[in-house]
């Protein structure tokens, strides 16, 4: 069957005029069409927060839960019935703090979920305290004087975490969010997206190198597995490796050509190269969108229940009745 | 001539180092008793050392059983018979014996170093603690079985190990046991190594033997017959394993698949063993990230179609309860096991107490009622494991089944359920005709919101934590409609239909009325059948329903004089049920040690109550 964008779409979104969530939920109705699973076997789940409202404004089933925890209840979900495509939402509050830890087991158990990280590098909903990935030295509600702590790089947490996908995309890029939507749909195994957005009332232009087309062109990369890492306004620079990091050329300029360039493998099961490009930031390097790290591995709902099935056919007991049968038994007369 | 003596019921501890089989050997002594139709009830007492030196007095584990011609309800205060490894466990365990009993010992264990890590000050180990030498069968059981099995080209070392089953003989000869119920038993453990099977048996055989030769010097043989029979097939069960097989049964029953979400802890984690090894039932479990994951993943497998359940003991609760709030305000399906343990925070981590029946009832925030129920038996946890299943299903909410490590570890023997014979477990699942009005919120007759399980077309619904309006499911935050949601849940759990307590005893003319709940049932009925023996009239009423408690309560609590709540904890089911029933002020009995009541202690508090 064929869906649209409405088919997806329900109510009316109560998120402030300008936020990023707006634009990452259209694109995500968009993602969901083009994928075609039917919106009764999608489920979405999300933790509490700003973008934790999303599930409310999805024609799907779906649970807006608890702080922190949707990557765990998705778990459960997704293990309970494997037949369910599960997209799980967080923000940065939400999946990197309280829920940081369920983040990197849903990770390292490779739990067949999309997990969306909408990160805005603050606490909207608390009205505007630093968060997780909030840079050094911020300055917020309760960090009046600047943090005195790092941030988490979502990427390098997923890493890691030995997570198998990882993706970015700008909220207000639609085309890049779609692709990479259906890029973390394609993939077996937990896809953590993370959508760089603005919060236009606590944290204003946190991403504003890349937050419109032309800064994208300028201060962005998109990464495409197999081609050359090229990017710039006229497509002028490239990326290429030095030692054991990256470094930004121009072609033409001593004699460098297309083909000096890295290409982008997005499924090396190495991820030291992946991680490279994850991390680079301004105004040294292009910041890199696109899928980054896509590779195969056995999924733990899949594991489960092929452990099931073989067991059923070791085992000779398969009802309770059976079970009972299985224990040393006596019999008073 | 062997003089036999007919014993009503008979009380053996095993104990000896961790690694000296006792668990073992006690769990085949009561399998042999239970098999010629003996009431048993067991209780392993592990120690709380990761891993104690050999020998010494922290690392001496036990094993009680009591085996009785009619119905035992506990494993006995004290033994009659105390089966003591080496120097530490006569040191320890020689309290839980009873002035006269019968004290074996393995003398090879009570050499210098021994005696030593045993903190005794002098070679005369039994005059040093006072016991009297005829009580004692001094028994050099290393060297025998060493001499038994000498043949058999067994290395010394790995003899060592049939040590505990010397003793198992030996205590079958007291008993006058069939032994090949023990070969039997041996045989099938050991199927896979017929060798250890062979060599186990000679050494029970040659323990036997050895009772039966020295019989001049050691206690008469005792038989305890069997009065009370109930015909039918048993096994011997943990609670643990009762629980795990209520579950099983209750999904079966329901025709869903069962999820476990669960994180190790002691005491509760042999139900996460249990349900691990069916999977050839379909029974899937997730060894969680932390107890929070455990509670949340199941709240997500509900969510999805799954009866889905979440074990730990209190200190994991404390984690639970969000998630446990998330599924009350949700209206999903999920038992939520307590195996109490001694608290607060880490507290006796393997110790039994009944100090978490308020943090079940109320350790959350907002107004979020919850079904309570406490099993009251090893036995006893099948059937409520299998009832907490059918109301979180037929009522769509979290229930809280509590259990405790005494009930958890100890055992009974569990005459084979007839699942046909069980209610049948019946989901308020949406019907197909409400498609296209129907809204998450909608309830049935029973004021139960209908359960549409993702999949489904047509259905598609969101839940979650914030409050949401009644007829729409929409968010809100309308003050009338929250009161009407926070009544609606409330009313849900008020009527939940459940049996009536039951009073046993002189429920007609008794002085005392005794009131217990959960796992504390044995030793109050035993309290209560020897005051009765001793011509006092005494009634129990024993609660296993918390919440909602059961309609009858009101009347059964203002009926009697004199009604002592008794409970492992400072009050807590006394200060409930107060809250319950108008003007009820009941005596207390309260104890916090971590172990099981002692019935004694019961029957002289008992008993000077009435005397008041």
């Amino acid at each position: 069957m064929e869906y649209t964008a409405k088919d997806f779409k329900k109510g009316q979104p109560r998120w402030c005029p300008g936020c990023g969530d707006h634009f990452f939920l259209s694109s995500l109705h968009k993602a969901m069409a083009e994928i075609g699973v039917a919106p009764h076997e999608t489920a979405v789940i999300s933790g509490i927060g700003c973008s934790s409202r999303l599930p409310h404004y999805m024609a799907t089933y779906g649970m807006n839960t608890i702080h922190g925890r949707a990557a765990a209840i998705a778990t459960g979900c997704k293990v309970a019935n494997s037949k369910l495509t599960v997209w799980q939402v967080s923000g940065d509050g939400d999946g990197l703090a309280i829920g940081g830890n369920h983040f990197i087991h849903a990770n390292r158990r490779n739990i067949d979920l999309n997990m969306i990280l909408l990160n805005n590098r603050i606490y909207g909903l608390t009205k505007g305290q630093y968060s997780p990935t909030s840079p050094r030295g911020f300055v917020s509600k309760s960090s009046p004087y600047g943090t005195v702590e790092d941030p988490f790089r979502p990427a390098e947490l997923c890493f890691g975490a030995r997570g198998h996908f990882f993706a970015r995309a700008v909220a207000t890029d639609a085309t890049g969010t779609v692709e990479i939507l259906k890029a973390a749909y394609e993939h077996k195994g937990a896809s953590v997206c993370e959508i760089l957005q603005n919060c236009v009332i606590f944290n204003d232009g946190t991403h504003e190198t890349v937050y419109s087309k032309e800064g994208r062109a300028k201060n962005a990369i998109y990464l495409k597995h197999g081609k050359p890492m090229i990017f710039g306004e006229n497509n002028e620079f490239g990326l290429m490796q030095e030692g054991f990091g990256l470094k930004v050329v121009k072609l033409g300029e001593n004699g460098i050509t297309e083909k000096d360039l890295l290409i982008h493998d997005a499924h090396c099961e190495d991820n030291t190269l992946q991680l490279k490009l994850a991390m680079m930031e301004g105004p040294d390097f292009p910041i890199a969108l696109g899928v980054i790290r896509d590779v195969e591995a056995p999924t733990y709902n899949d594991a489960v229940e092929t452990q099931i099935e073989e067991v059923k056919k070791a085992k000779k007991y398969h009802s309770f009745a059976e079970l009972l049968e299985t224990n040393d038994i006596w019999e008073v007369k | 001539m062997v003089e036999i003596k007919e014993l009503e019921d008979v009380v053996v501890r095993f104990s000896g180092d961790s690694g000296d089989g006792m668990q073992l050997a006690g769990n085949i002594f009561s399998t042999i008793s239970a098999t010629v139709g003996n009431s048993i009830s067991t209780f392993p007492d592990y120690p709380a050392d990761i891993r104690a030196p050999q020998g010494s007095l922290t690392g001496v584990s036990g094993f009680q059983v009591h085996i009785g011609a009619g119905k035992v309800y506990t494993p006995g205060d004290q033994c009659d018979v105390l089966i003591a490894m080496n120097a530490a466990a006569l040191k320890t365990q020689y309290k839980f014996a009873k002035a006269n009993a019968t004290i074996i010992i393995d003398t090879d264990a009570f050499g210098k170093s021994d005696l030593e890590k045993a903190a005794f000050k002098t070679n005369n180990y039994l005059e040093e603690m006072n016991i009297d030498p005829d009580r004692v069968i001094a028994c050099p059981i290393t060297q025998m079985v060493k001499d038994a099995l000498s043949d058999t080209g067994i290395d010394p070392k790995a003899m060592l190990k049939s040590r505990n089953m010397f003793a198992l003989g030996l205590v079958c000869y007291l008993f006058d046991r069939d032994l090949n119920i023990a070969f039997n038993f041996l045989k099938e453990k050991f199927a896979k190594k017929p060798a250890i099977a062979e060599a186990n048996i000679k050494v029970i055989q040659a323990g036997f033997d050895y009772g039966h030769n020295t019989h001049s010097n050691a206690t008469n043989v005792r038989r305890i017959e069997t009065k009370e029979k109930t015909p039918g097939r048993y096994m011997d069960i943990t609670g643990n394993k009762a629980t795990a097989y209520g579950f099983i049964a209750a999904a079966e029953k329901a025709g869903l698949k069962l999820f476990l979400g669960s994180y190790p802890i002691t005491p509760a984690t042999d139900v996460l063993h249990e349900l691990s090894k069916h999977k050839s039932l379909g029974v899937t479990t997730v060894q969680c990230e932390d107890e929070i994951a455990g509670c949340a993943s199941s709240l997500g497998a509900s969510f999805a179609g799954a009866l889905a359940v979440t074990s730990t003991s209190g200190p994991g609760i404390c984690l639970k309860s969000e998630a446990m709030n998330l599924a009350v305000i949700m209206e999903l399906p999920l038992v939520i096991l307590n195996v109490q343990r001694g608290g607060p925070a880490t507290g006796l981590p393997t110790k039994s107490e009944q100090t978490d029946l308020l943090q079940a009832l109320y350790g959350r925030n907002g107004e979020t009622p919850m079904p309570v129920l406490a099993a009251t038996s090893p036995t006893d946890c099948f059937d409520a494991a299998y009832e907490a299943s059918k109301i979180a299903l037929e009522y769509m909410t979290p229930v809280v089944l509590l259990t405790d490590a005494y009930i958890a570890n100890g055992s009974g023997a569990f005459k084979l359920p007839n699942l046909t014979e069980y209610p049948a477990i019946n989901p308020p699942y949406v019907p197909q005709e409400k498609l296209g009005t129907w809204t998450p919120y909608e309830r049935n007759e029973n004021g139960v919101r209908y359960w549409a399980i993702p999949g489904r077309e047509g259905f598609t619904h969101i839940l979650g934590g914030l409050e949401k309006d009644n007829k729409t499911g929409a968010i809100s935050t309308d003050p009338e409609n929250h009161d009407l949601m926070t009544r609606l849940r409330q009313a849900k759990i008020d009527n939940i239909k459940v049996p009536d307590v039951e009073v046993l005893g002189d429920k007609e003319d008794a002085d005392l009325l005794i009131v217990g709940f959960g796992g504390t049932f044995g030793h109050l009925h035993a309290a209560m059948d020897e005051m009765r023996a001793k011509g006092n009239k005494v009634a129990l009423a024993h609660f296993k329903f918390i919440n909602p408690l059961p309609k009858n309560t009101a009347e059964v609590l203002m009926k009697y004089k004199k009604v002592v709540v008794a409970e492992q904890n400072m009050g807590q089911f006394a200060g409930f049920l107060r809250t319950k029933v108008d003007g009820f002020v009941p005596r207390q009995f309260n104890q916090v040690k971590g172990q099981p009541f002692v019935v004694n202690e019961l029957v002289q508090a008992f008993t000077k109550i009435i005397n008041e």
